[in-house]
C-alpha cells in the first residue's frame, strides 16, 4: 500500500455538495496531478465535517489546517503554496467571529475543540465509501468481540450499564428496550433503525448515514445478536438520496466481507439488513406508524401498548432505535459501559449531537457532552449571535418542543432538565433566535408544520391543531380577540391529553411554551395590534421620524407604490393605505429616519 | 472474514490509511519546503521521512513541511519538535533523514554534527 505524506479531506456532506464541493475537489485533484504530487498527497471525500455554512470545507492533514468556502479557483493556490511549499493560504482560513482572529488549525477552533465526538467519531474523518477506512478506525471490532466473547445478555447488560437513552426523542433507556425485546416471546424478531428524521432543521441522522454508514450496520448487527433477531430494516426518508446510496453500498460491502450474512465471524449468528425508503411524512417517524409503513400499510400510528418490543413488525417483537442511538453502541462495547457512563450528567449519559441553526454564527452539527449549558453551546461552540444582535430564545425539540430564554442560558442541556423547563431534547434540533424574532409567529410556524403533518386518524390532532392554527393566524394577522389566549390554552390541554400519538400530544408545546415566556407579545398583538419585533406584516407600519428626516427624497423615489410624498428638505410622509410594507424606504434611507413599528 | 484474528490482520494492513488524520503527534518532523529547500532536494527528504515513519510503524510522529526559514544556504533544513525541545538539522539528504529517524526519532539521541543554529 502506498504511503501519503498528506491527506486533503474534502467534505462531501449534502450541505457541502450543494455549495459545490465536487468542483473544488476536482480542481484540487487536477492541480495535484499537474504538479506530479499525486503519489504524495491523497484527496479524500468525507462525510459531513459539521460546519455547514462554511462549505466547501477542506481540511489538510497532518497539520489539520482548516480552509472554508474553498472555490475551485482557490485550488491552485492551496496546492502550490500549501501542499507543495508548506505555506498556509491565510486568506482561506476561518476567522473567529468573536475575536476576528484567523484560526490556523481546526484543533484551535472553538467549534471543534469544545466538542466530544462519539456518535460522529468517523463522520468527516473517513471516506464513507471505503470499508477499509472504517476498519482502520476499529470498525467491526465491536461486532467481532460481541460474537466471540459475549453472550446476548452480556451485551444488554453493557448497554444498560452505560446509561444510554434513545436519541430519537423519547429518551427511553436503550438497554431496557433491548431487554424487553430479548425477553418477548416470538418465533421471529426484527431490529429496525429509525432514519426518518422528520424534525425540520435536524440532520444528524442523515450526516451519520452519509458519513459513517458502517457504524450503523455494525451496531444493528450487535443489537440483533442481543435481542435474537436475524433481519433488520433501516427506514430512511426518500429525501435523503445520498444517505440511501452510501448505506446501500456499505451493506453490499459488508455482505461481501461477511460482516452481514450467514455465520458472521465463524459464529452461529446470521444477520441480514435491508433498506426501506419512506416517503417523508413526519408521522412516519413515530414508531408504530413507521412499522406500518414498512409492512406496506398506510403510515398511521396505533395506540401503545402493545409496544413494538412485544408486538411490532408483522406482530413480532421488534427493536426500534434511532440512528444516533445506534451510533453510540460500538464505542460502548469497545471502551466499556463505565467509560461511557462517566460522560454526561447523572441521568443523561454520553453526548448529544445538536443541529444548530437560526441566528447564530456557526450553524451546523456539534456533538457535546450531555449537560453543557445553553450558553456554552450558543456562545462557546457556536460563536454567538451575528450582526450585533442579542439572544432572545432557542427552540429545542423542534416542532414538539419549546423555547428556552435568556434566563435559561445557564441551564443544563439534558433530557430531564429540558422537560422540567417545559421544553424537550427531541432529536437535538436547536434553533437560535435573536431579538428580531416574533415569538407568536414562531409558534404559528411550528403549528403550521404539525397541523400539516397530522395524519388525521384521531380527531383532537386533526381538528384541534387546525383550530389552534386558525387562532394563531388571526392573532398574527391583526385580528386577535379577547379570549384567544385562553382558547389556545384550553385547546392545547385537550389535544395533549387526548391525541393518539406523540405528534398530537406534543404539537401544542411551542404555543404553550411561548405563551409562558412571551405572553406579553401575544397581548401586544391582540390588544395593541402591535408586533413588538416588527415581523407580522399586517401589524407593522412604516413611519418617518421628523427629527431624523433631511428631506432628501430617496425614500419617495424607491417606493414601488408611490406611497411616500413630500418636498425636498422637508419631512416626507408615508400614506398608510398605499404602503405595501416592502421596507425598501427603510433600507435606502441614509439617515435611519424610517422606522418599522 | 471468518475470525477476529483475520479482522485484526486486515486492520494492521490498512491502519496507515487513516493514521495521518488522528490525534496530535508527540514528535513533529518539519521539512523546509521553500523554493530554496525544494531546489536543494527537500521534496525527496520529505518523502523519505514519510516513507520511513510509515514503514517502521512509528507511532505519534507527524511529518509536515514549512516555508523558507531563512537558512537558505544550509537547505534542506529539517526541524524536529519534541514538546518544547526543538532541533534543527541542516543539509538533510535522504540518507541523513534515515539516520535521523533511527537515531533521533527512535533512539532519542540527537545527531550533534548536523545540528545548526539560526
Ligand atoms: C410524531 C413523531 C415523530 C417522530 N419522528 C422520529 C424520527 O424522525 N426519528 C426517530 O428516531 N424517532 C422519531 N420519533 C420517536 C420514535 O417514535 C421512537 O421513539 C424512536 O424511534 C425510538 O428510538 P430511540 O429509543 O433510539 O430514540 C417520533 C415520534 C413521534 C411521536
Amino acid at each position: 500500500m502506498s504511503v501519503y505524506r498528506s491527506h486533503v479531506l474534502v467534505c462531501a456532506g449534502a450541505g457541502c455538495v450543494s455549495s459545490g464541493c465536487v468542483l473544488t475537489e476536482n480542481a484540487l485533484v487536477d492541480e495535484i496531478t499537474t504538479l506530479g504530487l499525486d503519489k504524495e498527497i491523497k484527496v479524500i471525500e468525507t462525510g459531513c465535517i459539521g460546519t455547514c455554512d462554511l462549505g466547501p470545507v477542506v481540511l489538510v492533514y497532518p497539520d489539520g489546517v482548516f480552509y472554508s468556502k474553498v472555490a475551485p479557483e482557490d485550488a491552485r493556490e492551496i496546492v502550490r503554496e500549501h501542499l507543495y511549499k508548506g505555506r498556509v493560504v491565510q486568506r482561506l482560513l476561518y476567522k473567529d467571529p468573536l475575536s476576528s482572529q484567523l484560526v490556523q488549525t481546526y484543533g484551535e477552533m472553538e467549534f471543534f475543540n469544545r466538542q466530544l465526538r462519539i456518535a460522529l467519531r468517523n463522520t468527516g474523518v473517513i471516506n464513507p465509501e471505503i470499508l477499509e477506512e472504517y476498519i482502520a478506525r476499529d470498525g467491526y471490532e465491536a461486532l467481532a468481540r460481541v460474537l466471540t466473547e459475549m453472550s446476548p445478555q452480556d451485551v444488554i447488560n453493557a448497554i444498560k450499564a452505560s446509561g444510554l437513552r434513545g436519541r430519537g426523542g423519547g429518551g427511553f433507556s436503550t438497554g431496557l428496550k433491548w431487554q424487553f425485546t430479548h425477553d418477548a416471546p416470538g418465533a421471529q424478531k426484527y431490529v429496525v433503525c429509525n432514519a426518518d428524521e422528520g424534525d425540520p432543521g435536524a440532520f444528524m441522522d442523515r450526516s451519520i448515514l452519509e458519513g459513517d454508514p458502517h457504524s450503523i450496520i455494525e451496531a444493528m448487527a450487535i443489537a440483533a445478536y442481543a435481542v435474537g433477531a436475524e433481519q433488520g430494516y433501516v427506514y430512511v426518508r426518500a429525501e435523503y438520496p445520498l444517505a440511501v446510496r452510501r448505506l446501500q453500498q456499505a451493506i453490499e460491502q459488508a455482505k461481501s466481507y461477511g460482516f452481514l450474512g450467514q455465520g458472521i465471524f465463524g459464529s452461529e449468528f446470521s444477520f441480514d439488513l435491508s433498506i426501506r425508503v419512506g416517503a417523508g411524512a413526519f408521522v412516519c417517524g413515530e414508531e408504530t406508524a413507521l412499522l406500518a409503513s414498512i409492512e406496506g400499510r398506510r403510515g398511521e400510528p396505533k395506540p401503545r401498548p402493545p409496544f413494538p418490543a412485544v408486538k411490532g413488525l408483522w406482530g413480532m417483537p421488534t427493536l426500534i432505535n434511532n440512528v444516533e442511538t445506534y451510533a453510540n453502541i460500538c464505542p460502548i462495547i469497545l471502551h466499556g459501559a463505565e467509560w461511557y457512563s462517566r460522560i454526561g450528567t447523572e441521568k443523561s449519559k454520553g453526548t448529544k449531537v445538536f443541529a444548530v441553526a437560526g441566528n447564530i454564527n456557526n450553524t451546523g452539527l456539534v456533538e457535546v457532552p450531555m449537560g453543557v449549558t445553553l450558553r456554552q453551546l450558543v456562545f462557546g461552540v457556536c460563536g454567538g449571535i451575528p450582526n450585533g444582535r442579542t439572544f432572545k430564545a432557542a427552540q429545542t425539540g423542534g416542532p414538539s418542543g419549546g423555547c428556552l430564554t435568556e434566563k435559561h442560558l445557564d441551564q443544563s442541556m439534558d433530557y430531564d432538565n429540558l422537560v422540567a423547563l417545559g421544553s424537550m431534547m427531541g432529536s437535538g434540533g436547536l434553533i437560535v433566535m435573536d431579538d428580531s424574532t416574533c415569538m407568536v409567529d414562531i409558534a404559528r410556524f411550528f403549528l403550521d408544520f404539525t397541523q400539516d403533518e397530522s395524519c388525521g386518524k384521531c380527531t383532537p390532532c386533526r381538528i384541534g391543531t387546525k383550530r389552534m392554527l386558525e387562532i394563531l393566524e388571526r392573532i398574527t394577522g391583526g385580528e386577535g380577540r379577547d379570549g384567544d389566549i385562553e382558547a389556545l390554552e384550553r385547546l392545547a390541554r385537550n389535544i395533549k391529553q387526548t391525541s393518539l400519538c406523540g405528534l398530537g400530544q406534543s404539537a401544542p408545546n411551542p404555543v404553550l411554551s411561548t405563551l409562558e415566556h412571551f405572553r406579553d407579545e401575544y397581548q401586544a398583538h391582540i390588544r395593541d395590534k402591535r408586533c413588538p419585533a416588527g415581523v407580522c406584516q399586517s401589524l407593522v407600519s412604516f413611519r418617518i421620524l421628523a427629527d431624523k428626516c433631511r428631506g432628501c427624497g430617496l425614500c419617495a423615489r424607491v417606493c414601488p407604490t408611490a406611497a411616500i410624498s413630500g418636498k425636498p428638505r422637508e419631512t416626507y410622509v408615508i400614506a398608510r393605505n398605499d404602503c405595501v410594507k416592502c421596507g425598501a424606504c427603510m433600507d435606502k434611507c441614509p439617515f435611519g429616519a424610517v422606522i418599522r413599528a | 472474514m471468518k475470525s477476529i484474528e483475520e479482522l485484526r490482520r486486515l486492520r494492521e494492513e490498512v491502519r496507515q490509511m487513516t493514521k495521518l488524520r488522528e490525534g496530535s503527534p508527540e514528535i513533529k518532523i518539519i521539512v523546509g519546503m521553500g523554493t530554496c529547500g525544494i531546489a536543494a532536494g527537500a521534496r525527496e527528504t520529505l518523502n523519505t521521512f514519510v516513507q520511513e515513519v510509515a514503514e517502521q510503524s512509528i507511532e505519534g510522529v507527524s511529518v509536515t513541511q514549512s516555508g523558507c526559514v531563512g537558512l537558505c544556504d544550509r537547505e534542506p533544513i529539517v526541524e524536529v519538535q519534541h514538546g518544547a525541545e526543538r532541533t534543527i538539522y541542516a543539509r538533510v539528504t535522504p540518507e541523513r533523514a534515515r539516520r535521523i529517524v533511527t537515531e533521533h526519532i527512535k533512539g532519542g539521541r540527537t545527531i550533534a554534527e548536523w545540528i545548526t543554529r539560526n
